[in-house]
């Protein structure tokens, strides 16, 4: 072999060549096929749901159990519910994560903790939605509504955030945090300026995160207070905030479910409608994250 | 001989179960430059931590022994963060903080209280200075200090180390990561700290701490081998082996 010429290709590396090439195509090949079956669901909910859409199926009232009139009411819930959530959910699980990868010492009680959030994370979401009437509900005495309802999603959204804030801190590289202790500066001070200002837009995309996931499930909400029909005031400041606390109240993702299944003679563009405007939502709120991600990242200040 | 400005008396240190460094005693007197010299890994590293205590900071470790600062031990410093501006520490891969080029070395300053601009802009101008970097930066500092080349970002980093003008610098192989040309500018500048401060120079370059230390430590698989004057080590060597090590034979 030392004697061939050096400048032929060997029988092994045009072999090299062909797998390296077939291993691109393949890959290629299967992401294109996912993509398909995506652009064609939501090229048929869109048009299938066009006929519905107007200003007035945005604000108009539900009417004839969601066959007739508009989404205003599960709209509202869906909103506040989110908010809710993440008002819950964002603060204590940014703290966690700050205290998990800033503060605790590498032994068996934290480690524990991380197995616990990941576990919580594979949990389905529809044990989530027992574990809140049981803790919650029955146990706390607390009444099924809103506030429940954004408690239970809070559980189960908790791992999200944990892990993306855990992720978003180890991005900042340990040196920074040697050179601020050895300057004299304490763990806080060296969180407060350097590490959470340089992390922040890992931290802001889990939370957005949490916003398209809480939008989303059914499972947890379903037992919690969410309901099919609720009258809404026609107008005045309760038209803008139509639920209480503890109120019951009425969600998209809820009202999507029970229109798909419970009702006979639903209008096709009913249903499409209420899918179509439940994914551009969480599409968009997706959107936002992949941007101020995109964003952050351009201005890398290391 | 005057007092002691440091002292380490039998100071071990232990990552879990695994010793890195084994009952290590030195002094240095106030405004002298101690060469600490050995091959990797042999626990130079960790001796710089247990002086400033930041070895707290990793999981695992503990020390035992004492450092005397001043004849005070260390550990009986009851707020450690005065510990810890009282001694400038520079690191072997140049760290500028993702902050503005004033605002690194106004870093320090401002955690502990210090706000009044013209304090802090005569503060850093001067410490630019003392880590010869102002001229270079003098127009731009407003730029990010990670955008700087290494070289400079080390300059920069021992900017910060001097911003609390420190009674002990520690410099721990700080040039390995920057060129020839850097590296001497650095050194006449330390030269010059040395006037102000007592200096300990970790380095790899036998030779850097020959033509800048008053008195070398030779540290070998945690062990201290060897320690005098700068000429009787490298001269008259008690141990075979720092002869051995400081000629370049091994290491």
């Amino acid at each position: 072999m030392s004697s061939a010429n050096p400048f032929i290709p060997s029988s092994y590396e045009l072999n090299k060549e062909k797998r390296a090439r077939r291993a691109k195509w393949s890959t290629l090949t299967v992401t294109v096929a996912l993509l398909i079956p995506v652009a064609l669901i939501l090229t048929l909910i869109a048009l299938k749901a066009w006929p519905a859409l107007s200003w007035d199926y945005l604000t108009g009232d539900v009417s004839r159990s969601g066959a007739a009139g508009g989404i205003w009411g599960p709209l509202m819930g869906t909103f506040y519910l989110t908010l809710l959530c993440l008002a819950i959910v964002a603060p204590i699980g940014i703290l966690a994560g700050v205290y998990i990868h800033e503060y605790a010492p590498d032994n068996a009680f934290t480690r524990a903790i991380m197995i616990a959030v990941t576990s919580l994370a594979g949990v389905p979401s529809i044990v989530h939605a027992l574990f809140g009437l049981g803790a919650f509900v029955a146990t706390l005495g607390m009444p099924k509504g809103l506030l429940t309802a954004a408690m239970t999603l809070s559980v189960m959204t908790l791992p999200v955030i944990i892990t993306s804030t855990r992720e978003a801190l180890s991005s900042v590289p340990k040196n920074f945090r040697e050179a601020c202790w050895n300057l004299g500066a304490s763990r806080w001070q060296t969180i407060r300026t350097i590490v959470l200002p340089n992390s922040f837009g890992g931290i802001l995309t889990g939370v957005i995160l949490v916003i398209a996931r809480a939008a989303g499930e059914t499972a947890p909400i379903m037992f919690m207070g969410a309901v099919m029909w609720l009258r809404i005031a026609p107008a005045g400041p309760e038209r803008l905030m139509p639920y209480g606390l503890n109120d019951e109240f009425m969600a998209l993702s809820n009202h999507l479910n029970l229109i798909s299944k419970d009702i006979p003679g639903m209008p096709e563009q009913m249903k499409f409608g209420s899918a179509l405007v439940l994914l551009t939502l969480i599409l968009f709120i997706n959107g936002l994250a992949s941007l101020v991600r995109l964003r952050l990242r351009r201005r890398k200040r290391w | 001989m005057s007092p002691a400005h440091l002292e380490l008396r039998d100071l071990s240190v232990w990552y879990g179960s695994k010793k890195a460094l084994d009952e290590v005693s030195f002094s240095v007197p106030r405004h002298h430059v101690l060469g600490i010299v050995g091959p990797a890994n042999s626990g130079k590293s960790s001796l710089l931590k247990t002086i400033n205590r930041t070895l707290e900071f990793i999981d695992h470790s503990r020390s035992a022994g004492a450092v005397l600062l001043d004849g005070e031990n260390v550990r009986d410093i009851p707020n450690v963060y005065s510990l810890r501006r009282r001694i400038g520490m520079v690191f072997p891969l140049p760290v500028g903080l993702p902050l503005s080029i004033y605002d690194n070395v106004a870093y320090a300053p401002r955690r502990m209280g210090i706000h009044h601009k013209d304090q802090l802009d005569h503060l850093v101008e001067s410490c630019l200075r003392d880590a010869v970097l102002w001229d270079e930066v003098k127009d731009r500092l407003d730029l990010l200090g990670t955008k700087l080349s290494g070289g400079q970002q080390q300059r920069l980093t021992l900017a910060r180390a001097l911003s609390l003008e420190p009674e002990i610098l520690c410099l721990d192989e700080f040039s390995i990561a920057i060129d020839p040309v850097t590296t001497m500018k650095i050194e006449e500048v330390l030269m010059r700290l040395k006037e102000r401060m007592t200096i300990i120079l970790v380095t790899n370059l036998t030779q850097q701490a020959r033509r800048m230390a008053d008195a070398v430590a030779f540290i070998n698989a945690s062990q201290l081998i060897e320690w005098g004057p700068t000429e009787q080590l490298f001269n008259q060597p008690a141990k075979e082996l720092t002869g051995r090590y400081l000629n370049g034979e091994f290491g």
